[in-house]
């Protein structure tokens, strides 16, 4: 069967939501993931910490060379999603150094953004 | 020494050490303001413990568990702040820490002019208001800007330590702007008097100090330590006995403290045999040459405007111009100088003062007033504005 990748684009909000418009949010959310998993649809998947969190990552002079990391989101118009990793680092300075030897951030960019950890997940 | 003292000389050090041991920049500020609530109720100025900063320490931590196991579910981190904040009450270890703190706060993932507001907050507790005032923005976006970094710092997990040794040269820039900052705001505060805050332009000298003992090969380090302590030298020469500011050409220079002047100087030589020469070696050089200037008057300004002119080509910035122009004034005549001015715009006072200068020593009253009354409108600090409304009422005299 041929895989997919479903990427969620949303506005985020100006403000943290209230506990209420959180708890139907995820509320939502848990419905498809039960479905989807029931349906062993869904193979995998995460939250990403809002944007403000995001560090993109390139490799200047190509393989090997600087690495120039720069606070936000990748923002260019003109380079597309091509793929993704799935990182487990020991912190933000070991996801940039396995990011900068991706061959992506030698001629494009990467954008490390942290994954939302819940509660229950511990 | 009161709370409030005992807050301003040892917040930042205790600051730093429950950043250390919560690992969370927001649990360490309430554990460290509901210290502060406490010793509000039970210190009076007579009645003092013993080591106002250990007692402040000891009750942020004991705050800082309760609220721990108040929790009642706990990420792994936070178990683990648990078990180190349990463990022992955490040992004095002012540079660690502190450079720690400096470091995370300007860590490459973080933009920098973040970076700097957030060191203002934790290290030298500058209130939001004063930071916004020092990068000219309102109050709530620099709320936000900072309450974002920390929050960014917490979600992606951004290490809290000194880099590497082989990490340092390349987190060096942003960290030695960041000191240089925290000394500016001490050498002249954003707001109220001018020096009101004198104690982060010490705080900058001894972390300057810091970095270089952490990187005694970096020249910049040995720079930017020179630059603050020829800088600072000259604080005795600018407070007159009512209190006012006196401008560099009108300060009493038996008053420079001669002694950090030489310091200056002798760590200058040093480093000028390795021919590594940046930006902060050459603001340090234009410092010691006031320092050792019997007046204003014979001040070698050829090789100040001379040094302001390669610092340009580094950092082609308006503070750079505005200097580079006060020099050349003094080398080419007020004509030449606002000559250099022509083309720039900003809003910052002491283009307009500077401005305001060279056209009254021209002749031109009416457009010298007009520029004082466009640097009135900047946000500056109470001392500025009083000397630019007494400089505005002897133009209009």
């Amino acid at each position: 069967m041929p895989r997919y990748a479903a990427l969620i684009y949303a506005e985020e909000p100006s403000s943290a939501p209230t506990d209420d418009e959180w708890g139907q949010v995820m509320a939502e959310y848990a419905e498809f993931s039960e479905k989807g998993e029931a349906a062993k649809v869904i193979l995998g998947g995460e939250a990403l910490h809002d944007t403000s969190t995001a560090t993109t990552v390139h490799v200047e002079g190509g393989k090997g060379g600087d690495i120039i990391t720069t606070d936000g989101p990748f923002a260019e118009t003109k380079e597309a999603l091509g793929g993704f990793y799935l990182l487990e680092a020991a912190d933000l300075d070991d996801a940039i150094k396995w990011a900068s030897q991706i061959p992506g951030a030698w001629h494009g960019h990467i954008e490390v953004r942290p994954i939302m950890e819940f509660d229950e997940e511990k | 020494m009161n709370l409030a003292e005992t807050l301003r000389i040892e917040g930042g050090r205790i600051l730093a050490t429950l950043i250390r041991y919560t690992g969370d920049f927001h649990l360490a500020e309430d554990a460290l303001q509901e210290a502060t609530v406490v010793a509000l109720e039970r210190w009076s100025d007579d009645d003092l413990p013993p080591n106002p900063g250990g007692w402040l320490m000891t009750t942020a931590r004991n705050k800082a568990l309760d609220r721990l196991r108040r929790e009642a579910k706990r990420s792994a981190k936070e178990e683990e702040a648990m078990r180190l904040l349990d463990e022992a009450p955490p040992p004095p270890d002012d540079r660690d820490d502190r450079l720690r703190l400096l470091f995370t706060c300007c860590h490459p993932a973080i933009a920098p002019v973040s970076q700097i507001a957030l060191a203002l907050c934790t290290i030298c507790g500058l209130s939001t208001d004063e930071i916004a005032r020092v990068f000219l923005v309102k109050t709530p976006t620099m709320a936000q800007r900072i309450s974002r970094t920390k929050a960014k710092i917490a979600d992606a997990h951004i290490a809290y330590r000194v880099p590497d040794d082989h990490e340092l040269p390349e987190r060096l820039e942003p960290v030695l702007v960041t000191v240089y900052a925290v000394f500016t705001a001490g050498h002249h505060a954003p707001t109220g008097r001018f020096d009101a805050r004198v104690d982060l332009a010490d705080e900058g000298i001894r972390l300057a100090r810091l970095l270089t003992e952490l990187m005694p090969d970096e020249p910049e380090c040995w720079g930017l330590l020179a630059l603050t302590l020829a800088t600072h030298a000259r604080r005795g020469g600018r407070l007159d006995e009512s209190g006012d500011m006196v401008l560099l050409a009108d300060q009493d220079r038996s008053r420079w403290d001669h002694a950090a002047v030489a310091e200056a100087g002798e760590i200058l030589d040093r480093q000028q045999g390795r021919r590594l020469p940046g930006p902060f070696q050459i603001q340090a050089a234009i410092a010691g040459l006031h320092g050792i200037a019997p007046s204003y008057a014979e001040t070698d300004w050829q090789e100040i405007s001379e040094l302001y002119r390669t610092l340009e080509t580094m950092q082609p910035t308006v503070v750079v111009r505005v200097n580079r122009a006060i020099a050349e004034a003094e080398v080419h005549g007020p004509e030449a100088a606002l000559a250099l001015l022509d083309d720039v715009d900003s809003g910052w006072h002491y283009l307009w003062v500077a401005r305001s200068d060279l056209q009254r020593r021209l002749g031109q009253t009416s457009e010298a007033s007009r520029s004082l009354h466009r640097a009135l409108a900047a946000e500056m600090n109470d001392s500025d504005r009083a000397l630019l409304e007494r400089r505005l009422a002897e133009l209009s005299a």
